[in-house]
Parts: structure tokens; C-alpha cells; sequence
């Protein structure tokens, strides 16, 4: 029997945003899973299961254990999950089926981290001995990619330019967006460049905070009364895993064929989702996630974003909330969670009678992909 | 400020000790498949024991970024400096400089092999090729 609707996200929750000094990674995962817990309406006593992403910029020994020791939980299951950005995805799946399987009942599934206060080095850090080259940094190699997106398809600044703004300029009105400030295309154009082709307004923000989500059966949430329950309609993973110069091609991913098996589960097609919240760690991976899913065909992305189908208002407003380039460069539960307020109706920037949404993680230099579906 | 270095290991050295000499060598396995970096184990078959086989030199520019921030300080006299990813003609790829100015660069652009020293390490550059008649 498929899983598909059978399981919920009960509860979300999330920290504050941006700059946080003096708080540990351990006590931000806490906050964000005490909020999403009160926003279940769950008691903790019930969670018997937490799943933690690691920490990007402090990777550590048994972090599963420490942030579940925090919690004051002796789990069924847990642990941490190093997968990159893509991992939410991956323990959201991992919970749902956990909890088929008759190993737990209620998970928690949370991240958190500080770079920002803390220690934001593994951006910027020497990829191996091509560090003699002065190969450094994560946006160099999405730089890689947005340049051979540009040479093959004749993808336009203007078109990396639609991605920025439409996550700009809806984090621009939220009050717990890192960045708020609006962005047009002049604006764009004369952000300086990091690594060109990469300009400042195509990178994520460097960000501190956490977030959680409550996981549990939709029967499970029916018995103990949760309010807002939103279902998992599908999920679906891919890995391109090989490093970038060891790819074949680099404007494409195993994104699509996570889309596939996600959109199969959920026995639904692009073509019915009515808002998108898609991982915009950089610009081009919102260009390229447009394609492998199926939204337009490889290499018209930029005609796609061109005439404002991805602003609140167009035919598929993405990242409602402001992404990973406005609400907070959090790689990926930012974006689980706005799916969750546009499947409630509770969204700031509400997608009116929106009925399935699509969120996107991905993680290192597109070498992970996870795709989830969620409906009301 | 020096230059970060690469850190040959035993399974790497072949690699490094070949630029010293002059040649760009890379990893070819009995089934035919061909990579770099090094491994001890094909990526396709898994056979171990590849053997080392020198490039003609000859690649084409894949693609190609411009650092206009310097992540290590022996890099801001070099601003803004190039890396690229190269295609050898037998196959393999690899990250690269091409030394020559950065507006030249052409996507696609046949490229040849320009073995460079930085202090004591010699390092598997580019040039681009000029189609000769």
C-alpha cells in the first residue's frame, strides 16, 4: 500500500534567523524542535525517534546522540545524517518509513548551525591538492556550472537575475528573513562578483539558526488531535555523487529522476503543483531543478523565469518565503516548512487554493537531491 | 606567501612526480575506462592496479571561473585569476589555470598542456591552442 497521504508533517518550528551569538548548535536544534512541538501540539514524551542533519560548518562525533541528550529523549531510532543540503529530505523519508516499519511513532527531524557567528570556514575551504590551482570555495563550482549553463543553453544574466529577485523580493515583507532588502534587475547587475560568473546576489546567505519538523501517521495525528496537519503526497532521491570535474556533463542532475519517483508516489505531474519552494543555495540550481523536473524543457529555464512565472502572482511562485537568498542560507528546512504554511493556507505571501507544492533540497556541489510533494 | 602545495600520497605521487618530469599522466584501466585523480580501484569494473599513461597534452575548455576573492592570501596578488575545467583528449577531466588573460577564454576552446613551477611544485596548466594552418 503506497505511502503516499498516509503520513503528516504535524508540527513546524524554527529559531530565529541571521546572527545568534552565544547559542550552540545542540541548543538551537532544541528551540526549533520546542516550537515545533508546541506547534504539533505534541508532548515530548511521545517522540521516540530524532533524526539530525549535521552541522555543515562543525561537523562532530555522535551529534544525534548529544542533540537528543539535549532533548531530554531516550529514542527508538536516530542519529545524524551527512548528505548536505539534501539531507531534510532524505530524514523526513527515512522517518515516514521508520515509522511504516513499526520502529517509532513520532520523529523529530531537525538541523541546525551557526557559521555566522561561528565558524563560516568550509565555504570558502581548499578543495584537495587543486588547491594549488586556487580551487577554493563552494560557489566556485556552481560557478562552474552556471558558466557551462550559459555556454550550452545561452542563458542570460537576466535569467540568473529572475531567480534572485523572486526570493529577494518575497523575503523582502517577511519579518524573519535575514535579508530584506528588495532586489531589481540594476540592483543585480551591479552586485560584485564573488567568483564570476557568481555575483554576491547569487549566493546564499551565510546564516545561523535551526529548524524542526514533527513527523508522525496521519491516523497518529487524527487520534491526538494535531490542528494543521499537511501530508506527504511523495518523495524521491538522486545522487550525481561523483566530484564536479569528474562529471560527465555538468548541467544536469540526478534531480530528475528524484522528481520521477517522487511525482510517481504522488501519482500527480508538474504541471499540477501550484507553488514551488526550490533549493537556491545559487541561482543557477533553481534554473536547473526547473528543467530536471519537468516544469520546462533542459536549456529553456531562463525563458521560463524570464517573464515573472516564479514571482507570487506568476504561474509558479517560488520560494514564497525568501530562500536560501533572502529568509535565511539554512540549507533546505526553510523551505519544508513554507510548503507546510502554503499547504495550511497560512503562508504570508499565499498562493490562493494552492493544493500541491514541491520542495526541492540538494546538497555539496549538486551531488545530492531530494524531491518532496506535499498536499492539503 | 606561499602557495598552497599538493600533498602527494603514496597512491597520488606518480601523478606529481610525472609534472616534474615534464609529462601529464593519468590512471587507465585493463576494461579501457580512464580518470583522474587517482584510485586504487576502477570506478567502472572496480578491477584494481590501473596503470599511469601520459597525455598527449591536448584538452578542450570545458568551463571556467574568475576569482575576484582571494580564499587564501598566496592568491590576492592574482586577483582576478582563473580556474578551469579542462577535457583531456583521451577523456579524463581536470581543474586547471590557463595562463593566458582572462577575456581571451572561449568555451569550447582547444587547449594544450603548459607545465608550470610554483616554487617547487610543478603544476599541469594550459594554454590556448592556436589553430595553425
Amino acid at each position: 500500500m503506497s505511502l503516499s497521504g498516509r503520513y503528516v508533517i504535524a508540527g513546524i518550528g524554527h529559531t530565529a534567523f541571521g546572527k545568534l551569538p552565544g547559542h550552540d548548535t545542540v541548543s538551537l536544534n532544541v528551540e526549533a524542535c520546542r516550537h515545533a512541538l508546541d506547534d504539533a501540539g505534541v508532548d515530548k514524551a511521545l517522540v521516540d525517534a530524532v533524526f539530525v542533519k549535521v552541522p555543515t560548518s562543525a561537523h562532530q562525533f555522535m551529534y544525534g546522540q548529544k542533540v537528543a541528550e539535549a532533548l531530554g529523549i531516550t529514542p527508538r531510532m536516530g542519529g545524524c545524517w551527512d548528505q548536505g543540503g539534501a539531507a531534510n529530505i532524505t530524514l523526513l523519508s527515512f522517518a515516514i518509513m521508520a515509522i511504516e516499519a513499526g520502529q517509532c511513532d513520532v520523529a523529530l527531524v531537525c538541523y541546525a548551525d551557526n557559521p555566522r557567528t561561528g565558524n563560516r570556514a568550509v565555504y570558502g575551504r581548499p578543495r584537495g591538492d587543486d588547491a594549488a590551482y586556487g580551487w577554493f570555495s563552494t560557489a566556485a563550482g556552481y560557478a562552474m556550472i552556471h558558466r557551462r549553463h550559459m555556454i550550452e543553453y545561452g542563458t542570460r544574466p537576466e535569467d540568473f537575475a529572475a531567480v534572485a529577485m523572486a526570493s529577494r523580493n518575497h523575503g523582502a515583507g517577511n519579518p524573519n528573513a535575514q535579508l530584506r532588502a528588495p532586489l531589481d534587475l540594476d540592483k543585480y547587475m551591479a552586485s560584485p562578483w564573488v567568483v564570476d560568473p557568481l555575483r554576491k546576489d547569487d549566493c546564499a546567505l551565510v546564516s545561523d539558526g535551526g529548524a524542526a519538523l514533527v513527523v508522525m501517521s496521519a491516523k497518529r495525528a487524527q487520534q491526538l488531535g494535531v490542528a494543521q496537519p499537511v501530508p506527504v503526497l511523495g518523495f524521491g532521491h538522486g545522487q550525481t555523487s561523483f566530484e564536479l570535474p569528474q562529471r560527465a556533463t555538468l548541467t544536469s542532475t540526478e534531480a530528475a529522476r528524484a522528481a520521477h519517483t517522487a511525482f510517481q508516489m504522488a501519482g500527480a505531474r508538474p504541471q499540477d503543483v501550484d507553488v514551488a519552494q526550490l533549493y537556491d543555495c545559487f541561482t543557477v540550481t533553481v534554473l536547473m531543478t526547473l528543467e530536471d523536473y519537468g516544469f520546462c524543457r533542459k536549456g529553456e529555464a531562463g525563458a521560463f523565469v524570464r517573464g515573472g512565472a516564479i514571482a507570487h502572482g506568476g504561474r509558479l511562485p517560488v520560494n514564497t518565503s525568501g530562500g536560501l537568498l533572502s529568509e535565511t542560507g539554512m540549507p533546505g528546512l526553510q523551505l519544508i516548512m513554507e510548503g507546510v504554511r502554503q499547504m495550511r493556507g497560512t503562508a504570508r505571501l499565499q498562493v490562493p487554493g494552492a493544493k500541491l507544492c514541491v520542495v526541492s533540497n540538494q546538497g555539496g556541489t549538486m551531488h545530492t537531491h531530494g524531491t518532496l510533494l506535499l498536499g492539503n | 606567501m606561499d602557495m598552497p602545495k599538493p600533498e602527494p600520497t603514496e597512491l597520488s605521487r606518480p601523478y606529481w612526480d610525472a609534472l616534474r618530469e615534464g609529462h601529464l599522466v593519468f590512471q587507465r584501466c585493463s576494461c579501457g575506462n580512464a580518470w583522474l585523480p587517482a584510485r586504487r580501484h576502477c570506478p567502472h569494473c572496480l578491477k584494481p592496479e590501473p596503470r599511469w599513461e601520459r597525455s598527449r597534452g591536448k584538452a578542450t575548455l570545458v568551463s571556467w571561473v574568475v576569482y575576484h576573492t582571494a580564499y587564501h592570501p598566496a592568491f590576492e596578488s592574482r586577483l582576478p585569476y582563473n580556474v578551469a575545467l579542462v577535457q583531456l583528449a583521451e577523456g579524463p577531466r581536470l581543474l586547471t589555470n590557463i595562463v593566458d588573460a582572462n577575456e581571451a577564454l572561449v568555451a569550447d576552446a582547444p587547449v594544450e598542456l603548459q607545465i608550470e613551477w610554483e616554487g617547487d611544485t610543478a603544476l599541469a596548466r594550459f594554454r590556448l591552442a592556436h589553430v595553425t594552418v
